[in-house]
C-alpha cells in the first residue's frame, strides 16, 4: 500500500504553494475581494502558465492529462490560500462537463481556450426554490432550427458573473434533463451578478429564449453530470482540507502569542484540548479526502457516488467544527474581515452548502444499506 | 412558559404584549420580524415611546423612572418585548451605565445624565475592552491622569458596539498604575465629541460595521465626570456586568428564530427528517433553558444582590449556543438560497423574488458567533461553573 503523493504530485504542490505564498497573501486577497472583478486575471494567467487550468483535460485539447490526485493537490493549496479565482466553476465543472459530455468538436472548440486561460465557463444548474436535487429543474429547452432555445432562471451560479459560456441544465420536451451550451453574450441572457457569502463571485442568470446548442446527447447528460460532480466534490473536499489545515495552524499560532492573565492563552489546558480536537477533525477529514480520491477510480458507479458523498459528509462536519472553534478561540479578532480566520469560516460554510449539505449527504450515504456491510 | 406562571403573572404578560403591539409602530416591529437590524432611528424612536410610558427603565430606582416590579415581572417585560419584535432600549444606557450612575453616582451626575439616558437623548457606548484586555479586562491600560480639574485620558478601547452612533462613552480607565490591577481602575464618562477622540469602524465577517475602535489622544475629561470614587471602577464594573443575569439567555431571541424558521421552512421541515429532528431537540432545549431562567428568577428574590450563582453562567453558556443553533437552522432551511451575499431583497426586473431570509440567514449565522465570545466568553463561563462546583 502506498498512500504517499508521487514525486510529480509533490512537485506540483510545491510549485502552487510557492506561487501562492509569493503572490496571494491575506492582504492581496483582501484587496481582490473588494475589487470590481473580485478576483485576479493576472493570477488566472499564471495558473494557465503552470498548466493548472487544463490539468485534467486530455493533451490533445491543450490539457495536462492528469487525474484527480493532481487536482486534489492543487485544490488543497488553493484552500489554504483561499483562492478567489473561478477554478471550480471554469475548470472542474464547466471544463469537466465539456470533457465528459461534449462531442469531439465541442471539446476542441472549448477546452484549449479554458486551458489557456482565455475562456471562462460556469455550470448553471440550481434554480430558485431548489435545494439539492439535480433534476428538479424547470428551465425548458425547446428545439429551434439546428439547435435549441432555453428559458428559465438559474441561481447561485458559481462564476456566473464572468462566464463567457454557460453549461446549463434544462428539460427537453421528452422530459429529459440535458446539458446545453449558451453564449454568455447571446441575446436572451441576463445576469444579476453578486459576490457569494465567501467573496467568490456568482450570479443569477435569466435565460429568455436564449439560443443554445446541446452539449453531446441530452440522453447521456445525467451520467456525465454525476461523474463530474463526483470529481467536483472530491476537489471541494481537498479545498476544505487545505482551509482547515490553515485554520488549525492560525489558531495554534494565535494561542501561543495571545497573552491574557499574564500568560500566552495556550497555557490554559482547556484551550489546548480544544486545539487537539480540531487536529482530530482535520486528520479524519484528510483521510476522507483521500478516500474520495481513491473512490473516483472505482468501477461501481453507485459505490463511487456514495463514497465520495461520505467524504464530503465527514469533511463538512469537520470543517464546521474546526471553523467554529477557530473563530471562538481567537475571540473578537476572529470576527473581523481584517483577520484571515473568519474568511475560512465563510468559505467552508459555503462549501458545506454546495452540491449537498450535511443532512442531505447523511440521507444519501445512509440509504440502501449505508457504507459498511452488515453481518 | 405558561405552565409556571400564576394568573397574575399571565395577566401581566398580556398587559405587556398589548402595550408593545399597540404602542410601538408596526413598521419598526415588522422590520425586526423579517430579520433586519433596527436602525438607529428605530431604536431611539422605540425607546422614546417606552420611556414616555414608563417602560424603558423599570429596573431603575423609582425616582428615576423605575417600577417596583419583581425580577420575574422584569423578565416577562423583556421577553414580551422581544417576542413583539420591539427594539430593546439601548442596553448600554438602561442596563449598564444607568444603574451604575443611579447606584454610585453623585446627585449632580444623576440629574445631569439619568433622564437623557432613559430617553435615549444620549446614546451611550461601552468602553471596557482593549486590544490587550479582553477576557482579562483588569489588565486594561487606557490611562487617566489627574491634571487640575481634568483627567487627561490616553489609550484605546476596541470592540465598541455602535460607537459610530455614540454621544458619550463610559470607560474603565487606569488611574493608579502602582497598585494591584483591580484596585487602580476608575469609571469615567466621556463626551465622544471631545477633541482627541477618534472612532474607527471595524468590518465584521457578516459584512456589517457594528463595532469600532475608539482612540483617546490627550482627551480632557472634567473630573466631575468620574462616577463614584476614584479607583473603585472595578467594583462598579462587576456590579454592571452582574446586573441582569437572566437576559443573557436570550430566550426571546431563540423563540423568535425558531418561530421564523418554522414559518419559512414549513415544507422543508416536513420533508427532511434530519432537519426536523434538530429543530425538535432545539425546541426541547429551549424549553429547558426557559425553565432554568425561571428557577433562577424564583430564587433571586431570596438571594442578596451580587451573590454569585453558577446557574447564571449556565444561562449565558447554553443560551448563546441555542441562539447560534437557531441561526444555523434557518441557514440550513434556506440551503442554496442563502449563498449569494445581497444587501437587499430587490432583484432586477424579470428575476424571481428572493426568499425571505435569503439576505440575512448566512450573515446572521456568521455574526452570531459573537454570542459565545462577548459578555464573558463561554470558556470563562465554564471556568466559573467549574470553580463553583469543584470549589477550588
Ligand atoms: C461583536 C462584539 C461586540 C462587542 N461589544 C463590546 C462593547 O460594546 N464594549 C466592550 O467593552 N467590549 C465589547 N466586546 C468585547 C468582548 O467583551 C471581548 O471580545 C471579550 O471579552 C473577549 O475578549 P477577546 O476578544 O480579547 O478574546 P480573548 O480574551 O483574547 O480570548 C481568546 C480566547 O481565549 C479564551 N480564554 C481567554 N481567557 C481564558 C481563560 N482564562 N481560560 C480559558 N479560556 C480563555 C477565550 O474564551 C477565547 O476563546 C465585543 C465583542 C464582540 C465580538
Amino acid at each position: 500500500m502506498d498512500l504517499d503523493l508521487t514525486d510529480e504530485q509533490r512537485l506540483l504542490g510545491d510549485t502552487v504553494n510557492g506561487l501562492l505564498e509569493k503572490r496571494y497573501d491575506a492582504n492581496t486577497r483582501l484587496q481582490l475581494l473588494s475589487s470590481a472583478d473580485g478576483w485576479s486575471r493576472d493570477m488566472w494567467h499564471r495558473y494557465a502558465e503552470l498548466g493548472l487550468l487544463g490539468l485534467t483535460f486530455e493533451e490533445q485539447y491543450g490539457g495536462a492529462g492528469m487525474g484527480a490526485g493532481e487536482l486534489s493537490v492543487v485544490l488543497e493549496s488553493f484552500g489554504r490560500a483561499l483562492v478567489l479565482e473561478p477554478v471550480l466553476a471554469t475548470v472542474v465543472l464547466g471544463g469537466g462537463l465539456v470533457a465528459a459530455a461534449g462531442s469531439a468538436e465541442q471539446k476542441a472548440e472549448l477546452l484549449p481556450g479554458v486551458a489557456a486561460g482565455e475562456t471562462l465557463l460556469a455550470f448553471a444548474y440550481t434554480e430558485p426554490g431548489m435545494r439539492w436535487s439535480l433534476t428538479g429543474i424547470s428551465t425548458a429547452a425547446t428545439p429551434a432550427g439546428n439547435g435549441w432555445t432555453l428559458s428559465g432562471q438559474k441561481s447561485a451560479v458559481f462564476g456566473g458573473d464572468a462566464a463567457d459560456r454557460f453549461v446549463v441544465t434544462a428539460r427537453t420536451p421528452d422530459g429529459e434533463v440535458g446539458l446545453f451550451l449558451v453564449d454568455g453574450a447571446a441575446g436572451g441572457v441576463r445576469r444579476d451578478a453578486y459576490a457569494m457569502q465567501d467573496g467568490q463571485r456568482g450570479a443569477d442568470v435569466l435565460f429568455a429564449d436564449a439560443p443554445a446548442v446541446a452539449l453531446g446527447e441530452p440522453a447521456d447528460a445525467l451520467e456525465a453530470i454525476e461523474s463530474v460532480l463526483d470529481v467536483a466534490i472530491t476537489a471541494l473536499c481537498a479545498e476544505a482540507v487545505g482551509a482547515m489545515d490553515r485554520m488549525l495552524w492560525l489558531t495554534v499560532d494565535y494561542l501561543k502569542t495571545r497573552v491574557q492573565f499574564g500568560h500566552p492563552i495556550s497555557v490554559f489546558q482547556t484551550l489546548q484540548h480544544r486545539a487537539a480536537d480540531m487536529f482530530v477533525s482535520l486528520e479524519q477529514a484528510r483521510s476522507m479526502a483521500l478516500v474520495a480520491r481513491l473512490a473516483l477510480g472505482a468501477d461501481d458507479v453507485a459505490q463511487r457516488r456514495k463514497t465520495v458523498r461520505a467524504a464530503k459528509l465527514q469533511i463538512d462536519v469537520a470543517a464546521r467544527h474546526v471553523a467554529q472553534e477557530a473563530v471562538q478561540l481567537h475571540g473578537g479578532i476572529g470576527m473581523t474581515m481584517e483577520y484571515p480566520v473568519g474568511h475560512y469560516l465563510k468559505r467552508t460554510t459555503v462549501i458545506a452548502k454546495t452540491f449537498a449539505d450535511i443532512d442531505a449527504l447523511t440521507e444519501l450515504v445512509g440509504a440502501d444499506g449505508g457504507l459498511l456491510p452488515s453481518g | 412558559m405558561e405552565l409556571a406562571l400564576s394568573k397574575e403573572d399571565r395577566a401581566f404578560a398580556e398587559e405587556m404584549r398589548a402595550f408593545f403591539t399597540s404602542e410601538i409602530p408596526a413598521e419598526i416591529r415588522d422590520r425586526l420580524a423579517r430579520g433586519l437590524h433596527p436602525s438607529k432611528a428605530d431604536i431611539v424612536a422605540s425607546q422614546r415611546i417606552l420611556n414616555e410610558h414608563g417602560m424603558a427603565v423599570p429596573h431603575w430606582p423609582l425616582e428615576w423612572g423605575g417600577r417596583e416590579w419583581t425580577p420575574l415581572q422584569r423578565h416577562i417585560w423583556s421577553e414580551e418585548m422581544t417576542l413583539a419584535h420591539v427594539p430593546h432600549p439601548l442596553v448600554f444606557n438602561t442596563a449598564m451605565v444607568g444603574p451604575v450612575i443611579a447606584t454610585f453616582g453623585s446627585q449632580e451626575l444623576k440629574e445631569r445624565f439619568l433622564p437623557k439616558t432613559a430617553s435615549a437623548e444620549i446614546w451611550w457606548s461601552q468602553g471596557f475592552s482593549e486590544p490587550n484586555a479582553g477576557s482579562d479586562l483588569a489588565s486594561l491600560k487606557t490611562s487617566a491622569v489627574r491634571d487640575g480639574d481634568n483627567y487627561i485620558v490616553n489609550g484605546q478601547k476596541t470592540w465598541t458596539t455602535l460607537a459610530q452612533y455614540g454621544d458619550w462613552i463610559f470607560c474603565l480607565v487606569r488611574t493608579d498604575p502602582t497598585v494591584a490591577q483591580q484596585r487602580g481602575i476608575s469609571f469615567v464618562l466621556i463626551d465622544m465629541r471631545s477633541p482627541g477622540v477618534t472612532v474607527r469602524p471595524i468590518h465584521l465577517i457578516d459584512g456589517g460595521y457594528e463595532v469600532n475602535e475608539v482612540f483617546f489622544d490627550n482627551v480632557e475629561v472634567p473630573a466631575d465626570q468620574l462616577v463614584g470614587e476614584e479607583n473603585k471602577g472595578w467594583t462598579y464594573a462587576k456590579f454592571l456586568l452582574g446586573n441582569e443575569r437572566t437576559s443573557n439567555a436570550g430566550i426571546g431571541v431563540i423563540k423568535n428564530r425558531i418561530a421564523r424558521a418554522k414559518r419559512l421552512g414549513g415544507e422543508v421541515i416536513s420533508a427532511e427528517p434530519l432537519l426536523r429532528a434538530r429543530l425538535t431537540r432545539l425546541e426541547v432545549e429551549t424549553m429547558a433553558l426557559e425553565m432554568t431562567v425561571l428557577r433562577v428568577l424564583a430564587r433571586e428574590s431570596s438571594m442578596p444582590a451580587g451573590t454569585p450563582d453558577p446557574v447564571s453562567s449556565v444561562l449565558k453558556l447554553r443560551g448563546s449556543e441555542l441562539q447560534q443553533d437557531a441561526a444555523e437552522l434557518l441557514l440550513d432551511i434556506l440551503g442554496p438560497a442563502a449563498l449569494p451575499f445581497r444587501k437587499e431583497r430587490t432583484v432586477p426586473d424579470g428575476f424571481a423574488a428572493l426568499d425571505e431570509g435569503a439576505v440575512d440567514a448566512m450573515p446572521t449565522y456568521f455574526n452570531w458567533r459573537k454570542a459565545s465570545i462577548y459578555a464573558g466568553s463561554n470558556e470563562v463561563q465554564r471556568q466559573i461553573i467549574a470553580k463553583a462546583i469543584l470549589k477550588f
